[in-house]
């Protein structure tokens, strides 16, 4: 069916087994980021080395597009450089806004690319994108310290 | 399973909404039960609202011309028809663009006068409001707390969902000013007891605004018998269109009511360096009108009172009952507010299991089925009950029991969806 296009096994796995939950006791910046349209929240916490996201770890509330993207975002920047991460946060935009005209690059995105679905579903592009603009910020902050 | 006992025959009724002739989803019949968040419009409605521009269309008040001698009377002619809505005399009724502005105007009117105004709030002075309040009835206050230094306290809620009225007489206290609160809550469905309120408040000298958002639409209203001082409520949540509100107020109160919005339309007398302001309502319409929604607000007014609020709360009453019913046999299925029928109006929320809203609301989405998730502007309810969003199926005279059936239906199959992936 149609919503099968929405919801990928890979989301929902994520969504039931998330990765990287649970903020991590080491320093690094947290930011706080809620989708007010519908109460959804997620705390990332991000430390950067040297220009390397050395950790991503997070904890929220929310549907199983927000709570899978934010899990699938912290597996994927993690021990990239800054660039290579803020790469791969641009073509995750881009493919969110592509109204469902694009499959994204998998060599990019990864497992990501499982997230195309939500673009044709224009309420829930911004649950796909909560976690992912949380890391933004919190990236940009830590690099400025 | 069916309402053979309903009053209304949704089948003839459905046929007045153009809406419900097209599909969604590929194909799938439209079950719209969202109507909490905005109604679907009568043929009758975008007719007269339309036929307004078309034949009738002109600045209100103003122009010495046939076309505005029928506007004018066009929009005042609507005025009347709210005012005999809501059983009031025709110099209470204030349009406004919504709901959230009449509010507005109430609470920058009472701090946007000179001293000498009786309604000035000050430091010291007390505003009551409810933990069940949309957002439209408790941030105007907060923040006119906030502006003046006056003290925002609030009726909390039970886990049943009720007002809990056992701090009444500590709550409203001699040095309230403002109650504030909706006459039905727009997640729980429950209906307020206005009765102990108002006398309370009455009898410490405050004035009671109304939230009638979501009960003005689906039953009888009487502001004398309510007893309440101000009274807003949507025109579009009441088969009329976007961008018109009514604001009513007591006479005595709305004549020495400051305004809120300055400019064309609201004065008595204008000179460089004071102005003057005509009485109500005009000295609370400030500039050229929503006149042709104001015409499609009478007219679904109109169509409401033809079809009988009665008979159209008795229907939703009814599914109402068959919904809670249906959800009660859901094991994972949790309802918030009353469980009952009692005190109660066409509005359910609730959550299944470990599906988000969101994902429930999308799901049901798939097969046709409109229903609202979230918070629904009410974020404080939402966190007392301890949790972040539910889903709100809401019901009016278009609905029939086979929706209900379907969202029962639909439920069931989302649990199915989520239940091994």
């Amino acid at each position: 069916m149609e919503l099968d296009s929405l919801y990928q096994q890979v989301i929902l796995d994520h969504y039931k087994r998330p990765l990287h939950k649970g903020l991590s006791k080491n320093s690094g910046v947290q930011v706080h980021h809620i989708n007010p349209s519908c109460g959804d929240e997620v705390t990332v916490k991000v430390s950067v080395n040297d220009g390397v996201v050395a950790e991503v770890t997070w904890d929220g509330v929310g549907c199983s597009i927000s709570q899978a993207s934010v899990s699938m975002m912290s597996d994927l920047v993690t021990g990239l450089g800054i660039k290579e991460a803020n790469v791969i946060l641009d073509e995750f935009t881009a493919l969110m806004q592509s109204k469902g005209t694009s499959a994204g690059d998998p060599e990019i995105l990864d497992d990501a690319v499982a997230f195309a679905g939500v673009s044709k579903y224009p309420a829930r592009i911004k649950c796909a994108l909560l976690g992912w603009m949380a890391f933004k910020d919190a990236s940009v902050q830590a690099q400025a310290q | 399973m069916s309402n053979s006992s309903s009053p209304l025959d949704t089948a003839v009724i459905r046929r007045d909404f153009p809406i419900f002739t097209r599909t969604v989803r590929d194909g799938k019949k439209l079950v719209y039960l969202d109507s909490g968040a905005t109604s679907q419009k009568p043929e009758s409605v975008i007719s007269a609202e339309a036929n307004f521009y078309r034949m009738h269309n002109a600045a209100v008040h103003r122009g010495a011309h046939q076309l505005a001698e029928e506007a004018t009377e066009a929009y005042e002619g609507a005025r009347e028809s709210v005012a005999k809505f809501l059983r009031a005399t025709v110099d209470e009724i204030i349009f406004t663009k919504s709901a959230t502005e009449s509010l507005n105007l109430l609470a920058y009117a009472f701090s946007s006068g000179d001293s000498l105004n009786r309604f000035q709030i000050k430091r010291g002075d007390r505003i009551v409001v409810t933990e069940m309040e949309h957002h439209a009835n408790l941030i105007p206050w907060q923040q006119l707390a906030k502006r003046t230094g006056a003290e925002l306290v609030w009726f909390e809620v039970t886990p049943e969902g009720r007002l809990d009225l056992s701090k009444i007489s500590e709550l409203i206290n001699s040095d309230t000013r403002i109650v504030a609160l909706t006459h039905q809550s727009n997640v729980l469905g429950t209906i307020n007891p206005l009765e102990q309120i108002v006398a309370r408040a009455h009898e410490v000298g405050a004035v009671v605004v109304l939230d009638a958002c979501q009960s003005a639409p689906h039953k009888a209203i009487d502001v004398e018998k309510l007893g309440v001082d101000f009274l807003t409520f949507s025109g579009h949540k009441a088969l009329g269109p976007t961008g018109i509100g009514v604001l009513w107020g007591r006479s005595e109160l709305l004549e020495d009511l400051p305004p809120f919005l300055f400019g064309g339309s609201m004065i008595e007398n204008v000179s460089m360096l004071d102005a003057t302001w005509a009485p109500s309502p005009r000295r609370f319409e400030a500039g050229v009108p929503n006149m042709a929604q104001a015409v499609g607000l009478a007219s679904a007014l109109e169509y409401l009172t033809n079809v009988g609020l009665e008979k159209i709360s008795a229907h939703e009453l009814l599914l109402t009952e068959q919904l809670l019913a249906g959800l009660a046999n859901i094991e994972e299925a949790k309802v918030f507010g009353p469980e009952s029928t009692v005190d109660r109006g066409g509005t359910v929320s609730f959550t299944v299991g470990a599906i988000h809203p969101h994902d429930l609301g999308q799901y049901l989405d798939s097969q046709g089925i409109a229903v609202r998730t979230g918070h629904h502007c009410a974020w404080p309810l939402t966190r007392k009950f301890g949790i972040t969003a539910t889903t709100r199926a809401s019901f009016y005279l278009y609905n029939d029991a086979s929706e209900v059936d379907a969202l029962l239906a639909g439920i069931a199959g989302a649990q199915e969806y989520f239940k091994d992936k």
